[in-house]
């Protein structure tokens, strides 16, 4: 189904964001092949898969870190395949990272008050503060504001998450892309979390999410797509994925094999984490451990079966 | 027709000898990650021994050939990796330059120690042989030798890389580092391998060239030019396109000496053909992608407050002044010119302490900037306002090219740049003049010529102290909050929106324009500038001696300059340790590279201590001094707040202000990894 006929079945509506038919080879490994989806303004919509499925290089591509092997993004619209990095984010992009890319050296109020200067636009020099952005209003929203004049890599995993979602608040994005953003957190702090992001949605924003905790997916997600060995195999609502036979086969099926060896995939599970970061599932641990996580991915499916 | 077969021939063979070389570096480069701009310092140091073995100690050439490459050059390279590079290739791009470009020195340092200037030369190989090819062309044995020896190289890179286990790791290391450890690599003998193996090929290629180069210190080092101009074409990991590159560079050098005519500016063309065809390459690369998961600086940035900077201002005025009024002319002199090297390291705080990124040519724009204020002949305040503004003119000229490319290409092209300036421009007719001078006017305020060089000079400290706090009151802002993200992420701020390309030109064209201010200031101070005020050279010991005194701080900056100034002083004093100095410079960078603070930092913490044992004292002694509108203690509160990071080094801000050095920030070092 090429863009145009998906337009045309869909009545002409346009999505805020449109992935077409991505593709990313490095090598011989393709990292993500044929994705195809959607996401709407106001919703939140999630993005799983096994590690190394190729969630994060869809990111990628999305915000203009990667450029495709072939496929097309839109966004608002726009096709927007050819345009840099910052200039997406002009358009309303934000994104997170799941290996942390906060500025270290600057405090946490600081981190966010350099995005909302670059997001003022003016010139450096110009001695202006930060526009209309109120940065610690958005840093007691996200609820990091006792963190704030401690410097950014100073601060727990989650917490600097949470930072790089204030920051990338700071800019006034559409569109957000969480890239695990919920690892580091414990259990009230990822429902605060789950609440915050509903409420973004509720704002107009559009929320792509990564994420391997299947309660909070399931918990606050609109739409739910499936990327297994970079390929879209499931979407749908959190309940029609759950009862999805080829999910539960892409989970139960990976963590059966695993110990066999996807030494590719194990490999990038190791290299993908933050350096110091006890909490991400999927990162320090050794393979075999690494594959204990997916049980926990397959229960909270299971889980729903039973339901 | 014939001579273009010979020009054609002769540049497959020059080619050839590129190739070698440039392989070599793209083997270190693409397995550990570290650009290895001593690649050619180092064959310059093999060919030296080679001559050492061959003949000083007449040793049979094949013999002395298997001892450098297969014993002495291996060995060079491990030990290199063994002591200096290990664990490099995860550090920032701007570290692992420095550590290069301080084997560079250290290269030039021990060759000119252990081998003293004379005439040496090493013949061709087999010196009485050549072949006729058609058309009464001859090509030596020599020639020929050296592309079968290329070719051999190329031969055996393949097989090592595609049929060894070892040779996958490397090539699986080039692609993703993560991956080699399941190859079941051991890392650091892939990277010991591929440095040995790279240090042979540099020895070999300077060995083969050395006949027709000759036996110099600083033409062999050069070579590296030569090497990553070829290397560009395959992204510095390709080898078969650099193979590509190499036979076209070496082509159009020997078009270029073949057809050039021998007058003119044309002619000091062909010296440069490497240089300029590194900008061509570069022009021509696609756009580099922005690396997520790149590994973040080393943070910390000693930041006083306005206050206490404007203090320490004021106190180094003071001081200047006090000390102008007592020395000599002759030391005068001498202090001018450490304040000219200590405002060209401000600009490299700028650039490379706060923006991360490295300049091997910063001298170059000081030539520039001393060359636009003679040669406009304007001696008042606009003239060396314009002479900056014309060095900075040069910097985005310069940055312009690699502006779609990562830090590393920007750095490289500045050594390109260095060098096509020293022969294009400051040794031409257009600048100084083939080893010429020219002379130049003081500078002229409110009407008066300052003809006092007590006066001039004291007037330069006070550009140093202008362009310091400039500098800390634009760090403090946004402008250096932006600057210290961008280096601690450049892919968190392109999703943010901005645009880092333009944004590093900006900071590369200010950093330049204050080397070109700080060179129009020295052209008056001199009176008589010539090119080699400003070697491509000196470049590199600035950089090495704004690493080795603190490349974030002021201070770092004034105490570098004073070292760079005493430095040729020492070396005329004791001429025999004149190479020594740079080896000892040279392993003072590579010790503190990884932490950009320096020695400064040591300094500070002994300010702190002194402080602890004695501040009290002092302060009880002292009277409060009243500070006119609003009291002392509203801007220290202030300072306290913008800078809560730092209470430590607040509380001992004492009762004037004064008493304390710069202020740190926490100084844990980040390294991520
Ligand atoms: N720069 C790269 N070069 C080579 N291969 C890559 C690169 N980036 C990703 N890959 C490969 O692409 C595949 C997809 O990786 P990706 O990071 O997108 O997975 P992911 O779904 O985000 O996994 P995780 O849950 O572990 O974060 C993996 O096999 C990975 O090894
Ligand atoms: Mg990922």
């Amino acid at each position: 189904m090429s863009h145009s006929e998906s337009i045309a079945s869909r009545g002409g509506h346009r999505a805020l964001l449109e992935v077409d038919g991505v593709v990313v080879r490095f090598g011989g490994v393709v990292a993500v092949n044929e994705a195809r989806f959607d996401v709407e303004a106001g919703t939140v919509t999630g993005l799983i898969g096994p590690n190394g499925a190729g969630k994060t290089t869809c990111f990628n591509v999305i915000s203009g870190l990667q450029r495709p092997t072939s496929g097309k993004v839109w966004f608002d619209g726009r096709n927007v395949s050819n345009t840099p990095v910052h200039r997406r984010s002009k358009m309303g992009m934000g994104r997170t990272f799941q290996r942390l890319e906060a500025f270290g050296s600057l405090t946490v109020r600081d981190n966010v008050r350099v995005a909302a200067d670059i997001h003022s636009g003016a010139l450096p020099l110009r001695r202006r503060s930060a526009g209309k952005v109120d940065i610690d209003a958005l840093l007691e929203r996200v609820g990091i504001a006792e963190y704030a004049r401690e410097r950014a890599d100073s601060i727990p995993t989650g917490t600097a998450r949470l930072l790089e979602l204030a920051r990338c608040l700071a800019s006034q994005p559409k569109l957000l892309l969480l890239d695990e953003p919920s690892s580091g957190l414990d259990e009230t702090e990822t429902d605060d979390f789950g609440d915050l992001l509903r409420d973004l949605a509720a704002e107009g924003c559009a929320i792509l999410m990564v994420e391997h905790d299947m309660d909070l997916v399931m918990g606050v997600c609109d739409t739910i797509h499936v990327l297994d060995f970079g390929s879209i195999i499931a979407q749908g609502d959190p309940a029609a994925i759950r009862n999805d036979p080829a999910v539960q086969k892409a989970y139960l099926g990976y963590s059966d094999e695993a110990d066999e060896g996807h030494p590719v995939r194990e490999n990038h599970a190791q290299s993908g984490g933050y350096p110091g970061d006890e909490y991400d599932t999927s990162t320090d641990l050794p393979p075999v451990e690494a594959t204990m996580t997916l049980p926990a991915v397959g229960s909270g499916i299971g889980r729903g079966e039973r339901r | 027709m014939g001579s273009f077969l010979a020009f054609t021939i002769f540049g497959l063979v020059t080619g050839s000898a590129y190739a070698i070389a440039a392989s070599g570096l793209v083997l270190t480069y693409a397995t550990t990650r570290v650009f290895n701009i001593a690649h050619g310092a180092l064959g310059m140091v093999l060919s030296f021994v080679f001559w050492d073995f061959s003949v000083r100690q007449g040793m049979p050439t094949l013999l002395a050939l298997v001892l450098v490459l297969g014993v002495v050059a291996p060995g060079i390279g491990l030990l290199i990796q063994r002591v200096v590079a290990r664990g490099l290739g995860d550090a920032p791009v701007s570290v692992s330059l420095v550590v290069t470009v301080a084997l560079l020195v250290l290269s030039i340092g021990a060759a000119t120690t252990i081998w003293p200037n004379e005439a040496r030369s090493i013949s061709p190989f087999f010196p009485e042989t050549s072949f006729e090819i058609f058309g009464g062309s001859y090509i030596t044995a020599h020639q020929v030798l050296t592309v079968v020896l290329s070719l051999l190289v190329a031969v055996l890179l393949y097989g090592l890389l595609n049929r060894t286990r070892i040779g996958t790791a490397m090539r699986a290391s080039v692609d993703n580092p993560e991956l080699l450890k399941l190859f079941g690599g051991n890392p650091e003998r892939v990277a010991g391998l591929a440095w040995a193996i790279g240090v042979s090929l540099a020895g070999l290629a300077g060995i083969l060239l050395v006949s027709t180069v000759g036996l110099d210190y600083y033409a062999l080092t050069l070579l590296v030019i030569n090497a990553y101009a070829a290397a560009m074409l395959g992204r510095l990991k390709n080898l078969p396109l650099t193979f590509v590159g190499a036979m076209t560079l070496g082509l159009v050098t020997s078009y270029a000496s073949g057809y050039l005519p021998t007058d003119g500016v044309l002619n000091q063309v062909r010296n440069v053909i490497p240089a300029l065809f590194l900008f061509a390459v570069i022009v021509l690369m696609p756009q580099a992608q922005l690396r997520i998961g790149q590994v973040k600086g080393i943070v910390s940035a000693p930041l006083p407050s306005p206050l206490k900077a404007g203090g320490w201002g004021g106190a180094t005025l003071l001081f200047v002044a006090m000390v102008v009024s007592v020395v000599s002319e002759a030391n005068l002199l001498l202090v001018g010119i450490a304040l000219t090297y200590a405002m060209v390291m401000l600009s490299l705080v700028l650039l490379t302490g706060y923006g991360g990124h490295v300049s091997l040519s910063q001298l170059t724009f000081a030539g520039v900037g001393a060359l636009a204020y003679i040669k406009m002949g304007n001696t008042g305040l606009t003239g060396i306002l314009i002479a900056g503004l014309v060095a900075a003119l040069s910097g985005v000229l310069v940055a312009l090219p690699s502006i779609r490319l990562t830090g590393l290409y920007l750095a490289l092209s500045t050594l390109a740049f260095g060098v096509i300036m020293d022969k294009l421009v400051f040794n031409a007719d257009i600048g100084f003049g083939s080893n010429g001078s020219l002379n130049a006017q003081r500078l002229t305020l409110l009407g008066t010529s300052i003809e006092s060089t007590r006066v001039y000079v004291w007037l330069m400290a006070v550009f140093f102290v202008g362009m310091a706090w400039l500098l800390l009151l634009a760090r403090r802002g946004r402008l250096g909050r932006m600057l210290i993200a961008l280096r601690d992420s450049q892919a968190a701020c392109g999703t943010l929106g901005l645009d880092a390309r333009w944004f590093r030109i900006g900071l590369f064209a200010v950093s330049a324009g204050m080397a070109g201010v700080a060179g129009a200031l020295y052209a008056g101070l001199r009176g008589t500038v010539g090119a080699n005020d400003f070697l491509y050279f000196q470049s590199l010991i600035l950089l090495l001696l704004a690493v080795v005194f603190g490349v974030t701080s002021m201070t770092g900056a004034a105490l570098g300059g004073t070292g760079l100034m005493l430095l040729p002083v020492l070396q005329s004093s004791y001429p025999a340790v004149g190479g020594l100095l740079f080896v000892v410079i040279a392993v003072g960078a590579i010790l503190l590279a990884r932490n950009p603070n320096g020695l400064s930092i040591y300094l500070f913490s002994l300010g702190r201590l002194a402080d602890r044992r004695l501040g009290d004292v002092v302060r009880q002694r002292l009277p409060e001094l009243p500070v006119p509108g609003g009291s002392l203690a509203g801007a220290r509160q202030h300072a306290r707040s913008e800078h809560q990071a730092n209470e430590d080094a607040e509380r001992s801000l004492g009762s004037v202000g004064l008493a304390d050095d710069e202020e740190l920030l926490e100084e844990g070092t980040r390294v991520a990894q």
